[in-house]
């Protein structure tokens, strides 16, 4: 019926509307996006324009993620009339503070292949969400780089946290930077740096920072360069530093990692250090013995997964977490010297370094003689009486002689560990789970190997130590049900993978019911 | 002394006659009232406002000179009833607040002032906290406006419009005898633009004039039969008085083709929203210049029925957008329509959703919908027949992770919610009940503590039901900020006077924090022109409350568990509050950053803590950040084959407030935390004292060296 109503033919967009230029800005509460938002503003009136930016911080300044937006269009004929928030499709140029930001704005479809310059920093500052999982809950950055490539017309990413940082700046300064590098807004440098001078605090950080995003936005480095400009060197191209004669004891102990098979030896030889510095070379020793164990059963046909995965696993399982360990790691020169340098302390300033520790009865009692300890565990009054003891929360400064000697000598009792109740209990519960792995690979190699990464549930201090303790038993339980089956190595994954997702284990009780209603 | 300082911009403020004002809405607003020659301004602190209260604080030199008195008021209420002065006296007065939250609060003394009417200009400035980026439930504040017969101003989302709207309210007010409120969006509080400016204006009566005078006038009392009288006033005088002046000043605003077959009403916070979605569908050009006819209300409420019926005549239909629900306007709007027999089609809600933000898509698509309906030869060719399918981008919803706020770094709320779970740990799950505040921020992960919410300082009276106790007690939360805008009374008085068996804990963090560090009764700053220091256990014990216990360091963990379990399990009867203090780390940093970098500098010696975590100790099992969530206290993937899992890492954002030190230790996590505290300039005596112990400890790391084999340096190349 409105078909015929005259003087209303259908009008093309107004071409001016394609001078308006729509920023959106997508930070995390905390970074400065408000001190950004008004340095393009500035820049933008300087240059002539109309400008108007809006916000929508809330409490989200808290921590959360906030937006800003700025819509700006030359100064001709009177002012446009700007949007007061962005719309999907209708963005020119997104900045993302942060790589999963980034992914947010691509989500809302404020990045889109017809119009818009995604410039966004790769550096992460993890979610709650990511960082509380017992597990590995870290978002995965390659899929929203990849996003990224489709989605934006140019895209400038790279590491504008760490730049800034490197430049004794924020990371609104390098952003700003690589806004004005990518040559997305129509203005000079100068107007850019001048917007910055205006603002009048830590100018010259700022500066600094600025002039390294705009260059790396100029000319982004080819993908990867950051990471292969400093290759590590080769695991076996370094040698251990220790007595001559020890040395040679340890080249031997290489030397049989040569007979391992060889998609095995890279991981073999990270675990033999790793043994050899809890304890001494005879344990290395043992440790080969038992991975020639695993060896034995292997075959090539399956990449040596079950070789790699045992050498991974039972190094981890023989350099258990005790009090000697700790000690011993706390007490190390290297140790200081990386937080010395970490924490920006030279010979004009002193470093005070106070350990958080708390000992219980269990920890003290692991490091008595196997059967005292045995003896003592199983009498509960005498238990609580050490525990009374000894169950406290100490603060130990080791920068000072008392406490640093303290660690130093319960780090010196490695000839005692081995004779320790915690030694006969690690070793027994090792040779278990191994034997039940290997028994397993007999007949069925994926699952073997599944059941040497249940390992991984193991970990912690304490009552984590324990609660992943009781995970770990009862993955195990629920595998040895699974045995036979033809399914029961992916069983025994996703087994292993709800343990990791919560703290008490309910996903992993989930997926034991879910088995136990199938078998 | 608020989060953020506004001195600078204070100084905008003394802009005159044919200057530029550049700046955000909040700021124009303050200066708009000034050349309005405003009287008395006051208000509460929330967001999107709490600039304005900033500002204002910030401003009081400024305001001093004109004359014009400030109130930090107590509440919204307080706020409210402060309008008292314009209802017997012609001074013109404003206040400020949140909607709709601040609204509630103040509806009793908005209600009776409304009932009472004014004599001078009543101006209540509402920052509607509504869509993205809200912090509270999603209503109007245009009910109360309704209910209570005030006026409603909603203007274009622009420094001129808004600015103009002052002066508009005022004038509206005293033309109409009725408080006015103008309604700022979440967008338009922050929006940045340019005014033109003219003198501040001396209000011509000024408060303290004013009680050398005071002035009653029997019928603006609320009491029969002054109040039935009152009724009839605001329907048969103010109403229409209202409406003429809103008439004869245009403040309602109409763009486009006098003669078109469709037009649209809408909300003047909705103006620019509307207009981008016509630029954007070829029906308006770059300065708002439209094909479709647009009735811009600037004034929601009330309707004024010539212009709207003017507006209808001649078209087939109208679209109303009104963002929100339940929609007002657009009921209003079809009664009236219907009661004219009107056969105009009314549009609004059938295209547009009743709930919900109008975002960008949402207005293109309502807008297209509409003219689809009703006139589709509007729409370009491209938007009838739509061709091109978009690109396929991948879909991240899986992958993004949502990033709700949190607790800052260095937060002292952190540890009082650490000793909570700690505590619930122990003594099984409690009845939580929560309050407003960043104390909130512990009903997300990983604290996930606290259930309801029913408003500022119902803490620990929304525990109430449970007042009487049983197998376990009740625990409420209730801020500072909430203590003192009316928890004192509704929640501790209320838990006092019934003899509650619950427990509260008073998270006391020298701020009303959330809103942005604005000073209360017990903030420990001097503040020149406000009584700071109160101490909050001095009011419980004024109140009845016996059983207090005053914590000075949130931090200390165990002592808060502790103190939490001795609430929880002694044979006390009556309430137990628990009142833990600790400065806001936010406001702390701001306070001490530069004087710590100064002290440096000029050689002072200073000691600066901060954490770290060893690596090698260090399992991966994040069973700290459960217990933290800190910003500063994340995940790093080592270069280690043989490890699965990320390992706790600390950047150097950390300001070594100590929780996780404190938390590893009372919840006996694990000894991979420690604190290295720089000593900066230390004394002559400390460096021998250091370079001797050094010399000794590197004397016995070689020793031990020499009899093993180390792996360190190999595993310090591996981590660069």
């Amino acid at each position: 019926m409105n078909q015929h109503v005259q003087g209303l033919a259908p009008r093309k967009r107004d071409a001016r509307m394609e001078t308006i230029i729509k920023l959106a800005v997508m930070a995390v509460g905390g970074q400065g996006g408000g001190v950004l938002s008004g340095w393009i503003e500035a820049v933008a009136r300087a240059n002539g324009y109309a400008a108007q930016a809006t916000s929508v911080a809330g409490v989200a300044q808290r921590t959360g993620a906030t937006i800003y937006y700025i819509e700006m269009a030359p100064m001709d004929g009177g002012t446009p009339v700007f949007s007061l928030a962005p719309a999907a499709g209708d963005v020119d140029i997104l900045i993302a503070a942060e790589m999963m930001e980034a992914g947010r704005a691509i989500m809302r479809g404020f990045v889109t292949p017809d119009r818009t310059t995604l410039i966004a920093s790769t550096h992460r500052a993890l979610a709650v969400s990511e960082k509380m999982v017992p597990g590995d809950g870290i978002a995965n950055a390659d899929e929203v780089a990849r996003a990224a490539e489709v989605a934006a017309q140019q895209l400038i990413m790279f590491d504008m946290e760490a730049m800034a940082v490197g430049a004794g700046s924020v990371i609104s300064a390098s952003l700003f930077g690589a806004l004005a590098g990518s040559g997305a807004l129509p203005f000079p440098r100068d107007t850019f740096e001048e917007a910055i001078r205006a603002s009048g605090r830590g100018v010259e950080a700022s500066l600094r920072a600025f002039a390294r995003a705009h260059d790396a936005a100029k000319a982004p480095p080819p993908a990867g360069t950051a990471e292969e400009a400093t290759p590590a060197p080769a695991p076996s191209a370094v040698v251990p530093q220790g007595p001559s004669r020890l040395a040679r004891d340890f080249a031997e102990l290489e030397a049989r990692i040569d007979a391992l098979p060889e998609g095995a030896r890279e991981m073999a030889l990270a675990g033999l250090r790793k043994v050899v510095d809890f304890q001494d070379i005879a344990y290395g020793r043992a440790y080969l013995d038992r991975l020639g164990r695993v060896a034995a059963l292997d075959s090539p046909d399956r990449g040596h997964e079950l070789t790699r995965e045992g050498a991974k696993y039972i190094a981890n399982a023989m350099a258990y977490d005790d009090m000697i360990r700790v000690a011993d790691r706390k007490t190390r020169a290297a140790r200081l010297s990386r937080i010395r340098s970490e924490m920006g302390v030279d010979d004009s300033r002193i470093l005070h370094l106070t350990e958080f520790t708390h000992p219980r009865a269990q920890e003290v009692v692991s490091l008595m003689p196997a059967r005292l300890g045995r003896w003592v565990e199983a009498r509960p009054r005498l238990m609580g009486w050490i525990d009374r003891r000894v169950n406290k929360g100490r603060r130990l400064r080791t920068d000072s002689l008392r406490h640093f000697l303290q660690l130093y000598i319960l780090g010196g009792l490695k000839g005692w560990r081995l004779r320790s109740l915690r030694h006969a209990v690690e070793m027994a519960h090792l040779e278990r789970w191994l034997d039940t792995a290997l028994d397993q690979a007999r007949t069925d190699y994926a699952h073997g190997v599944e059941i040497l990464r249940l390992r991984r549930l193991v970990k912690g201090y304490s009552d984590t130590h324990a609660r992943g303790l009781s995970k770990f038993d009862r993955a195990m339980a629920a595998a040895a049900l699974l045995a036979g089956r033809e399914d029961a190595a992916d069983w025994t994954r996703r087994l292993r993978e709800a343990a990791l997702q919560d703290e008490e284990g309910k996903a992993l009780d989930g997926a034991i019911q879910t088995i136990r209603s199938f078998l | 002394m608020a989060e953020r300082s506004f001195k600078k911009e204070v100084e905008h403020l003394k802009l005159g006659d044919g200057q530029t004002f550049t700046g955000e809405g909040i700021l124009a607003i303050t200066k708009a009232l000034l050349e309005c020659g405003v009287g008395y301004v006051g208000g509460y602190q929330g967001a999107p406002i709490s600039h304005l209260m900033d500002v204002l604080a910030d401003a009081e030199e400024i305001l001093g000179e004109l004359g014009v008195r400030f109130e930090a008021n107590a509440s919204e209420a307080a706020a409210a009833a402060m309008l008292a002065a314009s209802v017997h006296y012609p001074i013109r007065g404003a206040v400020t607040f949140k909607g709709s939250v601040g609204v509630n609060v103040a509806s009793d003394a908005l209600a009776n002032l409304a009932s009472s009417g004014v004599t001078g200009g009543a101006l209540v400035i509402v920052g509607e906290d509504y869509g993205e980026g809200s912090s509270i439930m999603q209503e109007r504040s245009h009910a109360f406006a309704m209910k209570s017969q005030f006026w409603l101003l909603d203007p274009r989302p622009n420094l001129p419009s808004i600015v103009k709207a002052v002066e508009q309210g005022f004038e509206l007010s005293e033309a109409s005898n009725t408080p006015v409120m103008l309604m700022v969006r979440i967008r338009s509080c922050h929006v940045t633009g340019q005014f033109d400016t003219r003198d501040n204006k001396r209000p011509p009566l000024n408060v303290r004039d004013a009680l050398s005078n005071p002035r009653r006038d029997v019928s603006r009392i609320v009491l029969p039969p002054m109040s039935y009288a009152q009724e009839q006033d605001k329907v048969n005088n103010r109403w229409p008085a209202a409406q003429d002046y809103i008439r004869k000043h245009g403040l309602n605003e109409i763009f486009g083709p006098e003669q078109a077959p469709v037009g649209i009403v809408c909300q003047g916070g909705m103006y620019n929203g509307v207009i981008r979605a016509l630029q954007r569908l070829g029906l308006a050009d770059i300065h708002g210049q439209t094909e479709v006819p647009l009735y811009c209300l600037n004034v929601t409420y009330p309707i004024v029925t010539e212009e709207f019926d003017a507006f209808c005549e001649g078209k087939e239909a109208v679209l109303v957008v009104e963002e929100g629900q339940p929609e007002f306007i657009e009921q209003q709007l079809g009664s009236l329509m219907y009661r004219a027999g009107s056969r105009v089609k009314l549009h609004g809600k059938d295209v547009f959703p009743m709930a919900g933000e109008y975002t960008g898509q949402i207005m293109l698509d309502g807008i297209e919908g509409f003219l689809r309906k009703a006139a589709p030869q509007y729409l370009p060719p491209q938007v009838r027949a739509p061709n091109a399918p978009a690109p396929a981008i991948p879909d991240l919803s899986k992958t993004v992770p949502i990033r709700p706020p949190g607790f800052c770094t260095g937060c002292p709320e952190r540890p009082i919610f650490a000793a909570m779970k700690l505590v619930q740990e122990e003594l099984g799950e409690h009845q939580i009940s929560a309050d407003i505040g960043c104390h909130l921020f512990a009903s997300l992960p990983p604290f996930n503590i606290g259930g309801a919410t029913m408003g500022y300082g119902l803490g620990p009276a929304s525990n109430g039901a449970f007042d009487g106790g049983g197998e376990r007690r009740p625990i409420s939360v209730i801020g500072d900020g909430g203590f003192w805008h009316n928890g004192l009374s509704s929640s501790i008085g209320n838990m006092v006077f019934n003899k509650s068996d619950g427990v509260v804990v008073i998270v006391d963090n020298y701020y009303s924090a959330a809103t942005g560090g604005q000073d209360i009764l017990s903030s420990r700053a001097q503040n020149p022109t406000k009584a700071t220091g109160n101490p909050i256990e001095k009011a419980l014990r004024g109140v009845g409350v016996e059983w207090v216990r005053q914590i000075d360091r949130t931090y200390d963990v165990k002592k808060m568990r502790d103190t939490f379990h001795e609430a929880l399990t002694t044979d006390f009867k009556g309430p137990k509050v628990i009142v833990a203090s600790s400065e806001c780390m936010l406001n702390r940093q701001r306070r001490e950053k530069p004087q710590v970098a100064q002290a440096i500098k000029e050689g002072q010696r200073v000691e600066k803590p901060r954490f770290g975590v060893d690596e090698d100790i260090c399992t991966g099992d994040h069973a700290c950040i459960r217990l933290s969530g800190c910003p500063s206290l994340s995940l790093k993937t080592l270069d280690d084959p043989l490890r699965d899992d990320p390992i706790a890492s600390i950047d150097q954002t950390c300001v070594g407030c100590g929780n996780c030190g404190e938390v590893a230790d009372a919840a006996v996590l694990c000894p991979s935390f420690y604190e290295a505290r720089v000593v900066h300039n230390p004394t002559g005596w400390e460096h021998r004292l250091n370079r001797w112990r050094q010399s000794v400890i590197r004397w016995l790391q070689s020793r031990r060296d020499r009899k093993r084999l180390s792996f360190d340096a190999m595993q310090g190349v591996a981590a660069e």
